[in-house]
């Protein structure tokens, strides 16, 4: 991810006619997005939704996820997974029964990671862009 | 010590990153026009499958194993090969790019003790990053560091390899033909092969005296770097290049003038483009076309045409105008052009470039100068040749013929990799 500036000015006084404000001195701040969502720009890529399984944590399907694969994948975060050569997003649940994947939406069940089992964590969801 | 890091098979690591089902699978990728074979999985170089073997003759190979064949897609590689240099320089900060899959460490300023821990941790960290995995081998010497990682593929599964005493060096050495060392070249490999120096032991142990009389002083740091004595840092600042060729193999063969002066005047504004970024100017302009060779069939012929800049130039506008003139100079009527293309050499830095004695033109250039970073800026940020000079044209049938390409998972807002498509909904 390459690093680029999103110009989004923030005006800490309102324009005036005449006088300056003395304030205007400490504008310094352009808001930027990327500084915001990316923590670490070369582990991190953005990927797109198209199932309905996470609709219960409000991601939802055209919605881009930010994902971050320098994060450790600990218990109950949202990942992004290879699963028998599927890429699927769900929340990571360790029990003391074992590691499941969890969709949040009911007609969906849990699912057990076995040993053996064609399985890969790709990476750990951080952000989700929904457009309104 | 130095590392050298390099990327495992790169280009068809980069496409499974993005598509698990290639995992254990053979890949190949195949060249701009889709023309031969430039980068195979493990897999793919078990079943004998060539580099440069013409795509169209292994169809037969690639259909009987079900090897995905990809054709090649270089913005992908460009980025997954930014973020795998990004993660090196988080954990190394003395780094030097070498080629688009290897960058050399300096670890000499380094607080471990631990190499081989240090080793595997580069390798895990870049595999999580980037899903890009990467061999690492430690030595004394760079060119022991790139002997390292040679010996690292052929000889184990786990890695890493470091050259940290003699025994090892020498063990290492041993098993390399002296042709395979890093800067040999054919023209040197053949002459060690006449005076019987075999592997790269045999030609760590040669009297440095013959080394230098017949290899010159870069012979006598080969060597001495061989022994384990470093001659080379890190360089860490990229030299400008010597010359800059852009040109293409045309998707379906090219015929119409017009269409030509297009492609060639997208290469000149490519190439130019080129030399603004890295700040040279260029003296010498190579223009040239050609018919495709292999169908005897059809009349042939290769024209080309070298063109002096009095004054050295990495203006878009003034480049295409040249290049124009040369087209016109080299095109013959009633030929199937199958490649185009542009060379710059003599090149000079921007900043010293010598005016012509009548500086006529020194205000259209200076305008110039400012419509170009302005041109430069826009195409950064809406997309190559958004902005362009009127000839590039906007016929786009000679372009590249890529009917296997895999998505810009990383660089195209519409090309994102999709995740849960085959979920019920």
């Amino acid at each position: 991810m390459q690093k680029t500036t999103i110009r989004l000015p923030l005006y800490v006084s309102p324009v005036q006619a005449g006088f300056p404000s003395p304030a205007d001195d400490y504008i310094e701040l352009d808001l930027d997005l990327n500084d915001y969502l990316i923590d670490k720009p070369h582990s991190t890529f953005c990927v797109r939704v198209k199932g309905n399984s996470m609709e219960g944590t409000l991601i939802r399907k055209d919605d881009i996820l930010i994902v971050d694969r320098s994060k450790t994948p600990t218990n109950g975060r949202v990942i992004v997974a290879a699963l028998n050569g599927e890429f699927t997003v769900k929340r990571l649940l360790i029990t003391s029964a074992g590691a499941f994947l969890q969709a949040e939406h009911p007609a969906y069940d849990p699912i057990r990671i076995e040993p053996g089992m064609d399985f890969q964590i790709w990476g750990v969801v951080t952000y989700t862009i929904h457009k309104q | 010590m130095f590392a050298l890091i390099d990327c495992n098979n790169f280009y068809a690591s980069c496409e499974r990153v993005f598509d698990p089902t290639l995992e254990d699978k053979p890949v190949v990728i195949l060249s701009n026009n889709d023309g031969c074979v430039i980068a195979r999985s493990n897999e793919a170089k078990a079943l004998g499958i060539n580099m440069a073997a013409p795509a169209f003759m292994m169809k037969e190979v690639l259909e009987k194993h079900q090897v995905q064949v990809f054709s090649s897609n270089y913005a992908l590689y460009g980025n997954m090969s930014n973020r795998v240099m990004c993660t090196l320089h988080e954990l190394v900060p003395a780094l030097e790019v070498y080629s688009i899959d290897e960058a050399f460490l300096d670890l000499r300023n380094m607080p471990y003790t631990d190499l081989d821990k240090l080793a595997r941790r580069i390798r895990k960290t870049v595999r999580q990053y980037t899903g890009i995995p990467v061999c690492v081998g430690i030595a004394p010497t760079k060119t022991l560091a790139k002997l390292a990682n040679r010996y690292v593929k052929e000889y184990t599964k786990t890695g890493v390899f470091l050259i940290d005493n003699d025994q090892v060096r020498d063990q290492a050495l041993a098993a390399t033909a002296a042709g395979d060392v890093w800067g040999v070249g054919r023209q040197y490999g053949k002459l060690l092969e006449e005076h019987g120096i075999s592997s790269a032991l045999d030609l760590a142990r040669t009297d440095i005296n013959w080394i230098k009389k017949h290899m010159s002083v870069v012979g006598e740091r080969m060597v001495r770097e061989l022994r384990g004595e470093p001659c080379y840092d890190l360089d860490e600042q990229p030299q400008p290049k010597k010359g800059i060729i852009t040109s293409r193999s045309f998707g379906t063969p090219v015929t119409d003038y017009a269409i030509l002066q297009e492609a060639v005047a997208t290469f000149t504004a490519r190439c130019a483009e080129k030399l603004r970024k890295q700040k040279s100017a260029a003296h010498l302009m190579h223009v040239f076309t050609f018919t495709n060779r292999h169908r005897p069939d059809q009349p042939q012929y290769y024209g080309s045409k070298v063109l002096h800049l009095p004054v050295a130039t990495n203006s878009t506008m003034e480049m295409i105008e040249v290049a124009m003139r040369g087209l016109k100079l080299i095109f013959r009527k009633g030929y199937y052009y199958k490649k185009a293309g542009i060379m710059v050499s003599g090149l000079v830095p921007e900043d010293q470039v010598q005016t012509d004695l009548f500086a006529m033109n020194e205000r259209k250039r200076e305008l110039d100068r400012k419509a170009l970073v302005a041109l430069d800026k826009i195409n950064r940020r809406m997309g190559r040749d958004t902005v362009r000079v009127a000839l590039q044209g906007y016929n786009s049938s000679w372009h590249l013929r890529q009917e296997r390409k895999s998505r810009c998972y990383t660089t195209r807002w519409a090309e994102l990799l999709e995740i849960g498509a085959n979920e019920l909904r």
